[in-house]
Order: structure tokens, then C-alpha cells, then sequence
């Protein structure tokens, strides 16, 4: 009697215990469902803004790290027309480049990143702060072609790769002027508060990078930079035919990470902050994630460094007569006048003097080489000893 | 002798002493503010009050509707009342900071006499035919008919009508809650006429966040002044295919109507182009079943990206752009079809992504291969690509199905592929998204210049502000009264305004000083000026405070 009675309650519990586990997972299921949707990123588009703030040929480095970027980001998706490329654009072409109209990235000249479709928007002397700063916020003059704008919307992931030389909290553009973290926090804030992003990936490769994404404060942005403050990013490798150190080590590794990703991978942001420890890259990488939304481990690579579209089947037609005799003939005429008026708009489009003018580059002032001071000195000294020797008897 | 050095000595103490002060003096009350004023960046007055009173703004919009009973439609007595107006006042419950009302005004009267003859007509199309003849009716209002209840102008198991211009016909009842009833069966076709909360849901899908993620796919295109339309047709192999399409043809007999009717919204501009040897970014499967390739649903968010590159949609302007492409399939890859989540076939084998454009894939008719040799000329059947095109073309811009009121007959569109209420509808969409985009961006402006100190307002700036804030109070005037006409014109305007207030090129802000910067600037200049003339004022004071002491100790 007891051992039927434990054996029919046993089934009993194995019973409930298996609707319980049915009801359970389908419950699961809707809410995993669920909770997919909220991880999901609701963006629309991808945008890339790389800047390259170097140049003189042994900055060759920062050249050849902006590239590659630019290449891993076409190759995942993002077309030229979103991406605002920024270089001096004058080592493909430099005398001192023993292999003309190429940049590489890998020393033995295995790849060549410069290549024959490389769209360079804002090129040479135009790669200054007050330019990026007006592509960030969107303050353009009119007469800027759509290429060099930034027209992203609210629903834009934004990439913004920045390499060059930098130090507590300034980064250097093209040696003449800085760029302060306070200044680009701002031009952030800016955008935020005119909605032109949805989430902003950050990316900076120079000295204490991490100095530049301190003073961040608006939300949905993540950053990442390749050395703390106080610590100083170092180049990979030279390469003796070409002379000068090719690519720095973040980047570098950054880009072997890259080369396995496709645009349908799933791999997420925690991966990448894992890449060049300390080991392999000398200074250590950092991170902020406190200001965005997302956990990282839910944001995927090919949310900004890709470009994938929400697509929907069309299933709708609208049913249209074949054929309007009647307003054919009324039509032509319209056609004819707006091809006429069309014609004569199309001169008064291009403001030429607009589009040609630039400021003009100011001239920076050295201080007098070693072989001016010299002459000067032999020019002062020979003047003393033929009018008198008297004032200038201390130093003789 | 001791005496008069003593005195003159004093008196030049005396005198050091007023042109000590006399220093301080000027240094203080002239010398700082005179810096402070010179130094602080220049700001032209903007109505931070008004921008801020922007944010409560409640918007009310007023749909007026007349409504026109026939002789048998109502009972006697009713009939009696008119005419009247009844006024039906909804909150539409979004979660977004501005309040919107939706008020339908409908003005009950009896029909004409050339209304009466129309209605008695056989059909309903030969009624409207008479009706519209007669009337053009303002943006924004409709007109309802009320017909008896036996009527046959409807069939007889339909209880309403939507037609394609203004107009709708219910069915009228006997019975002593006659208007009540009709009231409630007018009022349903009227919304789904006009206005209901996903029309403005839609409208406002940018400005309220928890929709963020559920609102995907209806997503319509941003409100613009102009738009770019360009069609491309691609052929990716020109070898076995020599594909014609009379482009000119379609757009000027098909494209160019809807684009009429829709000129309200903004500039529109066509072009076209072809493209060779531009193949799609996926390789499509084999399908051994139907001997065709097909292209999975998953698959296709990958195909726009490598094909976006060569259509030069970015040179063309600065409007937006929306693309759309006619892919001619390979041979090899003849025939290709598009298959949905399920593995089915799509009808239409053409998809689409929001605020970008849509793709169809147009296969070549296999027995155009039987007798020639290679390339086969293509002409391509306009009529079926245009009626695809058109259809996405109205899904892109929002036009969506309406919640069509149960019993109710539905006309299709005919003739521009729009109907004047869908543009209506159109309008109160744009209308509201337009005074949310406008006030968004006036009230960050006037945060982003409490935040950040050294921007500069210019006064044409100032008064891009001005003009951005009455035309927002404007709009919501003329769609608290009805004239949706005016009220998308003024919202369009304050949209201009206030983008062009906020992204003029001088309000860059002035490149930012660190502290220790303008310490470094302001030290030398005032440092060496500022010290004797502290050290003085401290001296004079030390020794005026000794010589009041010293009475009181002496007593």
C-alpha cells in the first residue's frame, strides 16, 4: 500500500514537474523574445568619421592606421557616400616615398592600403579642428558638397576613429593647433542635443588617449583608447625598405581582429576590449562604457563598424490603367517647356567663387636655423671689433 | 623748519593718498566693467521664455466635417433640428510631452437640391461623378452623406463608403436615437479618414523613445522640403541581355501624377540611369524543385550595401534620396525569385527598406530565348514595374492602409495611385512632426547656450529664432481652427527657421580656453597694475583704522 502510494505521488510530481518545465520554457521563450528586442541597437544607418591628424612623412604610421580602418569599414558595408574621411594625404605621393602612390600597412609591402578607390574628403591643409568640429556639429557652409558632410540623423551609429599625437587631454592637428577634450565633449553634447546620433563608438590612437574621452557627458557613447593617461602608444614595426614604422600596435591589432570579422558575424563589443593587452601593446588599453545604454557584451562589431539595413518584402501593388491616351499629347508639351527650364538652372548651381575659397594658410614662423644664427653672429662680432671693442669687453 | 617739513611732508602724504585711492577707484568702478563688457561673448536677445512655453504647447486638431442628411435618412422629428453643430473632442493618449487633441467638428444640415439628385443616382460612382463637379473642398475637412436606410446606392449588406475624394456615405437609420447612432458610425469613417493615433504615432515615431525599438519597420520617410527620386535599372549582364525601358514613358504617364499630387509636400525631382555589370551582393541558391534561384529573406539586408556605392546617390543633392532598382538577373542565374520568411515566393519578387528606396527583380521571359541568339533584346513592361515602384513608393512615404470601419466599401485609389484624404492625412502628419522637429530643436538651442558659454548669436540669427517661434504659435492656430493648408505651410516654415538658427555657421563655439590658459594671459597684464595699488589701499586702510583707534586710547 505505502509503495503504491509513493509511487503514484512520484508521478504525480514527474507530471507537474514536466508542465511546469513546458510552461516554463514557453514563457522563457517570449520573454527571451523580448528581451532581444530590447538589446537590439534601433539605428538605421552607419556613418564613419575617420581623421588621420598628422602629417610629414614620419608620421607615415598615423596615414597608414587611418587607411586601414577605412578599409576594414568599406569591406563590412559602410559605402563612401557615409564616410568623412580626414588625411594630409601626403605620403602616397611624398619624394621620400621609395614606392609611389602606395601606403602599407604590413612591413614587406604585403598590403597596400591606399589603393585606387580611396575617397579622401577633407584633404592636406583642410584636416584642421575648426573643420572637424564643423562636420561633427553639422555647421557647414552652404556651399559644402554633400561628400564632405555628416547628414546623420537620430537613428545614425556613428564611428569616429582619431589618430595622431596627443598628450593630457589635447591632441595635436597637423602640428599647428590642438583640439581639447572639453571642446570635443561639447561638440558631442552638440550632436546629442540635436539628435544626430543614436549611439557613438569613439576610437583613439595617440599618447594618453584615454585623457581625450574623460570629459565626455552625453549619453549613448562608448570609447575606446589605446593608452591611459601618463602612458605613452607605441608603433609596431619599421619597415627597413621604406624607412619609417608602418602602422602603431593598437591599431594594429585592432585590424587583425577585424580581418575575421564578416558582416554577419555576432561578435560583440567585449571582444574588442579585450584586444592588445598589455603583453602585446606595452601601454595599457582603456575603455568608458558608463554612458551608454547597452550592456557591451549585447552591442554588436557590425553595429558600427558595418552597415546592415532593415528590409521589408514588398507585398502591395496598385493597379494602374495601361494606357491614358488623352493626357498623353498635354504631357509632352510639360515635358518639353521643363527640359528648357532645366537647362538654363543648371549654370547658376555651382558657385565657383564660393567652392574655390579657402583661408589662406598663415605662414608659421620658425625660429632661425643654426646657419642664419651663425652669420648674424659673425656679422655682430665683426661690426664691434671695427667700431669699438669697449662695449663689448665682457665678452671678449 | 621741522615744523614746515613735517607739514609738507604730511601734505604729500595726504596727496598720496587721494591719488591712491583716485588709482583704485578708476581701476574698479571703470577698468572692470569696462573689461567684463569687452571680454563677455556677444549674445542678441532670443525669447527664452517662449521657447520654453513652446514645450506645453497643447495642440488641437480640428477636423471639420459637414454632414448631410437626405429626406429619408432620419425620422421626421429629427429632422426638425436642423441644422447644428455637435463637437467631438478626443485626447490622443501618446506618451509625448506635447498635449494633442483631435476635434471633429461636424456641422449637421439637409441636402440641396443638386445633393438630392445626386444621391438618388443608380450607382455610388455616378453619384460622386455628379457630386464633385459641383464642390472643391478645403484641405483638411470632409463632407458625409447620410442616406436612408433601404437606400440602393450602396450594396446592401455595406453600411458605409469611403470614396477617393473628400466624401463618405453612411447608412441612416429610424429610430428615436437616430443621431446618436449616426453620430458614432460618422465619426468611425471619418477617422479612418483623417486622423487616428497610429497616423501620429507614425509622425512622431522619432520623438518618443519607447517606441524605439518596436516601430522598426513603419518607418516612414522624415518630413523634407524636397525629395530625390532616382530610378536605376541594373544589368549585370549585358552579353545575353540588351535591356530597354522606356523610363521617360512611365515617369511621365505614372510617377509624375502621384508626384502632382503630392507637390503640397515638397519640391520632388526624377531621374533615372542604367547601370552595367553591377551585380548584387549575394549569390543566389539553387532551388532544384522549381529549377529557379532565389533569394533568401535573411539574405537581403546584405544585398543594398555593395550595389549603394555605384549609384551615385550622393552627388546628386542634398535633398534625400530614394532609390529605386530594377535588377535584370544574369542568365545564369535566370530565373531568380525572392522568397519570404516562409520559403514562398514573393508576388511581387521586390522588397524595400525604409528611408532608403526599394529593389525589383524583373526576370526576362524564358521564351524570348527560343529563336535568337545572344543578347536577347529585353523590353521591359513598364505598367507591372511602376505599379511595384508606386507601391513602395507609398509605403516609404507613410501612406498606409487606414482602419477601415467594420461593413464599410472601400474605393481603391485610381487614376494617381492617391487619394485626396490619404494626402490629408499626410498633411496632419507632417503638420505635427514638423512643430515636434521645430520645437526639439529650439529648445535645445536655448539649452545648449545655457550650457556652453562662448557660443555666439548673431542678430540674423536671433531673428531666425523670432521668426521659427511664431510660426510654430502660428501652426498651432491654424490647426486649432481647421486650415490645414496654411497650418503645414507655417509648420514647414518653422522647421526652415529654426534648422537654419541652429545650424548656422557661426555659432561655432569659440575654441575653449583651459583655466590655466587665460591665467597666463591675464596675469602679466593686470598682475604688476593690480599689486601697488592693493598694497596701497590695504596701507591707507591699516592707518586710518590706527588713527581711530588712537582718540580712544588717549581719552
Amino acid at each position: 500500500m505505502a509503495v503504491t502510494y509513493s509511487s503514484t505521488r512520484r508521478g504525480v510530481a514527474v507530471l507537474a514537474g514536466l508542465l511546469l518545465l513546458s510552461l516554463g520554457s514557453v514563457a522563457t521563450s517570449q520573454f527571451e523574445e523580448q528581451a532581444e528586442q530590447f538589446f537590439r541597437s534601433g539605428h538605421t544607418n552607419n556613418w564613419a568619421v575617420l581623421v588621420c591628424t598628422s602629417r610629414f612623412w614620419f608620421n607615415y604610421r598615423h596615414v597608414a592606421n587611418t587607411l586601414s580602418v577605412y578599409r576594414s569599414v568599406k569591406r563590412l558595408g559602410i559605402p563612401d557616400s557615409h564616410i568623412v574621411l580626414m588625411l594630409a594625404d601626403d605620403m602616397a605621393c611624398n619624394p621620400r616615398n621609395p614606392k609611389p602612390a602606395t601606403v602599407f600597412s604590413h612591413k614587406n609591402m604585403e598590403l597596400n592600403v591606399y589603393g585606387d578607390d580611396v575617397e579622401v574628403d577633407y584633404r592636406s591643409y583642410e584636416v584642421t579642428v575648426e573643420n572637424f568640429l564643423r562636420v561633427l556639429t553639422g555647421r557647414i557652409p552652404p556651399s559644402t558638397p554633400r561628400s564632405k558632410r555628416l547628414l546623420s540623423d537620430d537613428r545614425s551609429n556613428i564611428l569616429i576613429y582619431m589618430t595622431g599625437h596627443g598628450g593630457n587631454g589635447f591632441l595635436k592637428f597637423q602640428d599647428s593647433e590642438e583640439i581639447t577634450n572639453i571642446e570635443l565633449a561639447d561638440a558631442f553634447e552638440q550632436m546629442w542635443q540635436k539628435r544626430r546620433y543614436n549611439e557613438l563608438l569613439f576610437i583613439i590612437d595617440t599618447c594618453q588617449g584615454a585623457s581625450m574621452y574623460e570629459r565626455f557627458y552625453s549619453p549613448n557613447i562608448m570609447a575606446l583608447a589605446s593608452s591611459q593617461v601618463g602612458e605613452d602608444s607605441l608603433s609596431h614595426q619599421p619597415d627597413p625598405a621604406i624607412g619609417v614604422h608602418l602602422m602603431d600596435r593598437y591599431t594594429f591589432y585592432v585590424l587583425e581582429f577585424l580581418e575575421e570579422i564578416n558582416p554577419a558575424s555576432q561578435t560583440n563589443m567585449n571582444d574588442l576590449f579585450q584586444v592588445c593587452p598589455k603583453s602585446l601593446c606595452v601601454s595599457t588599453p582603456g575603455h568608458r562604457t558608463d554612458l551608454f545604454q547597452r550592456d557591451p557584451k549585447n552591442v554588436l562589431i557590425t553595429d558600427f563598424f558595418g552597415s546592415v539595413r532593415k528590409v521589408e518584402i514588398t507585398t502591395e501593388t496598385i493597379s494602374l490603367q495601361p494606357d491614358l491616351g488623352v493626357l498623353e499629347s498635354r504631357d509632352k508639351e510639360d515635358w518639353m517647356d521643363e527640359e528648357l527650364i532645366e537647362s538654363l538652372k543648371y549654370a547658376e548651381q555651382l558657385p565657383v567663387a564660393q567652392i574655390i575659397h579657402q583661408k589662406p594658410k598663415l605662414k608659421d614662423w620658425h625660429p632661425p636655423g643654426g646657419f642664419i644664427l651663425g652669420l648674424w653672429a659673425l656679422i655682430i662680432m665683426v661690426f664691434f671689433k671695427t667700431y669699438g671693442i669697449k662695449h663689448m669687453k665682457f665678452i671678449f | 623748519m621741522a615744523a614746515a617739513g613735517a607739514a609738507a611732508t604730511d601734505l604729500e602724504v595726504v596727496r598720496g593718498k587721494r591719488a591712491a585711492l583716485f588709482f583704485a577707484a578708476v581701476a574698479i568702478l571703470l577698468g572692470l566693467p569696462l573689461w567684463w563688457k569687452t571680454t563677455e561673448t556677444y549674445r542678441a536677445s532670443l525669447p527664452y521664455s517662449e521657447i520654453s512655453g513652446l514645450n506645453a504647447l497643447q495642440l488641437r486638431l480640428m477636423v471639420p466635417v459637414s454632414v448631410v442628411f437626405t429626406g429619408e435618412s432620419v425620422p421626421l422629428d429629427d429632422q426638425e433640428k436642423l441644422p447644428f453643430t455637435v463637437v467631438h473632442e478626443r485626447e490622443i493618449p501618446l506618451k509625448y510631452k506635447m498635449k494633442i487633441k483631435c476635434r471633429f467638428q461636424k456641422a449637421y444640415r439637409k441636402t440641396l437640391v443638386y445633393e438630392e439628385e445626386a444621391l438618388s443616382m443608380g450607382s455610388i460612382q455616378e453619384a460622386e461623378a455628379m457630386l464633385a463637379e459641383s464642390q472643391e473642398q478645403a484641405e483638411g475637412s470632409l463632407t458625409v452623406y447620410v442616406i436612408s436606410e433601404h437606400s440602393s446606392l450602396l450594396p446592401q449588406d455595406m453600411m458605409s463608403y469611403i470614396g477617393p475624394k473628400r466624401t463618405a456615405v453612411v447608412r441612416g437609420i429610424m429610430h428615436r436615437e437616430a443621431f446618436n447612432i449616426i453620430g458614432h458610425r460618422v465619426i468611425q469613417a471619418v477617422q479612418a479618414m483623417s486622423l487616428t493615433e497610429d497616423v501620429l504615432a507614425a509622425a512622431l515615431a522619432d520623438h518618443l523613445p519607447e517606441d524605439k525599438w518596436s516601430s522598426d519597420k513603419r518607418r516612414p520617410l522624415k518630413s523634407s522640403l524636397g525629395y530625390e527620386i532616382t530610378f536605376s535599372l541594373l544589368n549585370p549582364d549585358p552579353k545575353s541581355h540588351d535591356v530597354h525601358w522606356d523610363i521617360q514613358g512611365a515617369v511621365r504617364r505614372y510617377v509624375q501624377p502621384f508626384l502632382n499630387a503630392l507637390s503640397v509636400t515638397g519640391n520632388f525631382s526624377v531621374d533615372s540611369q542604367i547601370l552595367y555589370y553591377a551585380v548584387l551582393g549575394v549569390n543566389p541558391r539553387f532551388d532544384p524543385a522549381s529549377s529557379s534561384y532565389y533569394l533568401a529573406a535573411h539574405s537581403l539586408p546584405h544585398v543594398i550595401n555593395p550595389v549603394e556605392s555605384r549609384l551615385g546617390s550622393s552627388a546628386a543633392s542634398l535633398y534625400p534620396v530614394l532609390n529605386f532598382l530594377l535588377y535584370v538577373p544574369e542568365l545564369a542565374h535566370s530565373p531568380l525569385y525572392i522568397q519570404d520568411k516562409d520559403g514562398a515566393p514573393v508576388a511581387t519578387n521586390a522588397f524595400h527598406s525604409p528611408r532608403w528606396g526599394g529593389i525589383m527583380v524583373y526576370n526576362v521571359d524564358p521564351k524570348a530565348y527560343n529563336a535568337s541568339e545572344l543578347p536577347v533584346r529585353v523590353e521591359v513592361d513598364m505598367v507591372r514595374v511602376m505599379e511595384v515602384f508606386l507601391a513602395q513608393l507609398r509605403l516609404l512615404f507613410g501612406i498606409a492602409q487606414p482602419q477601415v470601419p467594420p461593413k464599410c466599401l472601400f474605393s481603391r485609389p485610381k487614376g494617381e495611385g492617391l487619394m485626396t484624404w490619404e494626402l490629408d492625412r499626410l498633411l496632419w502628419a507632417r503638420s505635427v512632426e514638423n512643430l515636434a522637429t521645430a520645437t526639439t530643436t529650439l529648445t535645445s538651442l536655448a539649452q545648449l547656450l545655457g550650457k556652453i558659454s562662448n557660443i555666439v548669436i548673431k542678430d540674423d540669427v536671433a531673428s531666425e529664432v523670432y521668426r521659427a517661434v511664431a510660426a510654430v504659435q502660428k501652426a498651432a492656430e491654424e490647426l486649432a481652427s481647421g486650415h490645414l493648408a496654411s497650418a503645414f505651410a507655417a509648420s514647414q516654415e518653422a522647421v526652415t527657421s529654426s534648422e537654419r538658427a541652429f545650424f548656422d555657421p557661426s555659432l561655432l563655439h569659440l575654441l575653449y580656453f583651459p583655466d590655466d590658459q587665460k591665467f597666463a594671459i591675464y596675469i602679466p597684464l593686470f598682475l604688476p597694475m593690480a599689486v601697488p595699488i592693493l598694497l596701497s589701499l590695504v596701507k591707507i586702510f591699516l592707518e586710518s583704522r590706527k588713527s581711530w583707534k588712537k582718540p580712544e586710547k588717549t581719552d
